[in-house]
């Protein structure tokens, strides 16, 4: 049983070795030590996120472009008291291009981190004066799309988040999240994403916790969905009562998981298990 | 806001590569209502027909195990030039469609 | 395949135990039973010998899947048929069933010559680990069947 298990964690390691060096041929940036959930996929789930052989990013196989689709659509809209769409601030939606690899992001206007989808929210409310219906709200659809739309432009661009100065005390207490044990497991996250990637958790090899494939299309959730949905599923794992989505915890703790993965290739929208 | 269905169709290696995603639950009618327990009504896709300039070339009968976004990936002959013709009907009844020319 | 109906399922089953020990049997008449809540390969057997007659001879069909399902909700399959799917040469149809989900049937194709390949790839639920089989019915009556295990995990994280 034991001799089974070192051999299929090999096995599940010299997988990754094989396709971390695909990746970094073809110029995708695969980070240092730490590893996108994608190397942590089985080659079914990998294949289905986007096709590497391909010279676009409009994977058909990936379902999150269903949610993309509608983000892509959104930008050109006009929606609100101002009559503005995205496309008439920002111009083409290219323009994005290595923006979102930045957040969450320290604002200066009024002192918080904002993740993307709160710099989309702002836009909405404050320079398009647009309603924040349900499909606007963190795991709405049209929100759902459009982050990933934004993340779209800087896909297979390197995670490059700011720790330093005023973002410094955000991450400080992301950090602190992160360590912290809670719920009735007693567990913090680092207790599985630093002490045990490449381990199995019953048929799960855990990986190294990384964002960078967020918005995600999950194969449990059998759609798309936002980050903080999915470390609420593993705060509810723990047997620990999870933060709101959008909350300063999870936006926190966002931006410690995005310093982790500093130098990784930005995969958004992913497709994960 | 409805999603649309996507499509895709590309030459490929002498045929036509056919690519489809469609954005639907595929409610299985097994599932309880996690608040009233209540049984979940089943509601599907239930029908898949893809025609090529108006003649059916494929069609399926899609059940409850077939994943929520039903994809389907085929292959048409290479003709000349057309259009193909996708639609994709509910259980009750209501239809959904999308077309994709080739050129010669 | 929902996972709450999974447990329900597998609950229910537990329930006929637990139930026929207590001689509370009435717990169990909810409907669910051992029997009727997960296909067996006999009644996966039956659907397709009511979609395509009894009999047919094994092989011809290629049956595509993970070794290993990361998530029953989303499995990709890939079945294809050695066929020319000439004019007077070609699969008219193709059953996909499963022995272990809540229903044998998966999905059907009806296929034409206007197909260039006879190869079909699509998305299924399954509920646990269990064999795929498929049946195609060629142009002239003959009927081919395949099949193939698939392991289903169930993950330690499910989030």
């Amino acid at each position: 049983m034991r001799y089974k298990q070192i051999m299929m964690t090999a096995a599940g390691f010299l997988g990754i070795a094989i396709i971390v060096a695909a990746c970094a041929q073809r110029g995708i940036p695969t980070g240092g030590d730490l590893k996108s959930g994608y190397f942590y996929s089985m080659p079914e789930t990998q294949a289905m996120q986007w096709d590497t052989e391909a010279n676009d990013w409009a994977d058909f196989d990936n379902p999150g472009f269903i949610w993309v689709d509608q983000g892509a659509e959104q930008w050109d809209t006009i929606n609100g008291e101002e009559g503005k769409s995205c496309a008439e601030c920002h111009g083409e939606a290219s323009s994005m291009a290595g923006v979102s690899t930045t957040y969450p992001k320290y604002n200066a206007e009024d002192g918080k981190l904002r993740a993307l989808q709160d710099q989309i929210t702002d836009c909405l409310v404050n320079r398009m004066k647009a309603e924040i219906t349900k499909d606007w709200k963190w795991e709405g659809d049209l929100m759902l799309g459009m982050t990933a739309f934004v993340k779209l432009q800087s896909r297979g661009m390197p995670i490059n988040v700011a720790i330093d100065g005023d973002a410094a005390p955000f991450y400080e207490e992301g950090k602190t999240f992160y360590n912290t044990r809670r719920g009735a497991l007693d567990m913090s996250c680092a207790n599985c994403h630093v002490d045990y990637p490449g381990s199995w958790a019953r048929a799960d090899l855990i990986s190294n916790g990384l964002p960078n494939g967020y918005p995600t299309f999950r194969l449990k959730w059998q759609k798309f969905g936002s980050l903080h949905r999915r470390i609420s599923g593993c705060n509810k794992n723990i047997r620990a009562e999870p933060y709101g989505r959008g909350s300063d915890e999870y936006t926190n703790l966002e931006l410690y998981l995005a310093s982790r993965a500093n130098g990784v290739a930005s995969e958004a929208p992913g497709v994960r298990r | 806001m409805a999603k649309k269905p996507r499509v895709k169709v590309s030459r490929k290696g002498g045929l036509v590569e056919i690519k489809t995603l469609i954005s639907h639950k595929m409610e299985t009618g097994l599932r309880k209502d996690s608040k009233t327990g209540e049984l979940i009504p089943r509601m599907i896709i239930n029908k898949f027909v893809c025609k090529f300039n108006g003649e059916e070339i494929l069609s399926a009968d899609m059940h409850s195990a077939v994943a929520a976004n039903p994809y389907l990936a085929f292959y048409a002959k290479d003709a000349s030039s057309g259009t193909f013709d996708f639609a994709w009907t509910d259980d009750k009844g209501n239809t959904v469609t999308a077309s994709a020319d080739v050129k010669a | 395949m929902s996972e709450k109906h999974i447990t329900t399922a597998v609950l229910g089953r537990r329930q006929v135990l637990k139930g026929a020990g207590l001689g509370a049997l009435a717990v169990v008449g909810a409907g669910l039973s051992a029997k009727d809540a997960f296909a067996t390969p006999e009644t996966a057997a039956a659907y397709l010998d009511k979609m395509v007659g009894s009999g047919g001879s094994e092989g011809k069909i290629n049956l595509k899947l993970p070794e290993i399902a990361e998530n029953g909700a989303t499995v990709p399959i890939t079945v294809s048929v050695d066929s020319p799917m000439s004019a007077d040469s070609y699969v008219k149809t193709i059953h996909l069933v499963a022995e272990g989900n809540p229903n044998p049937e998966l999905i059907s194709f009806n296929m034409s010559p206007g197909l260039g390949k006879a190869e079909i790839s699509t998305r299924v639920r399954l509920g646990k680990t269990q064999f795929i089989r498929a049946a195609a019915v060629m142009s002239d009556g003959s009927v081919h069947t395949g099949s193939k295990e698939i392991k289903v995990t169930i993950g330690g994280c499910g989030g």
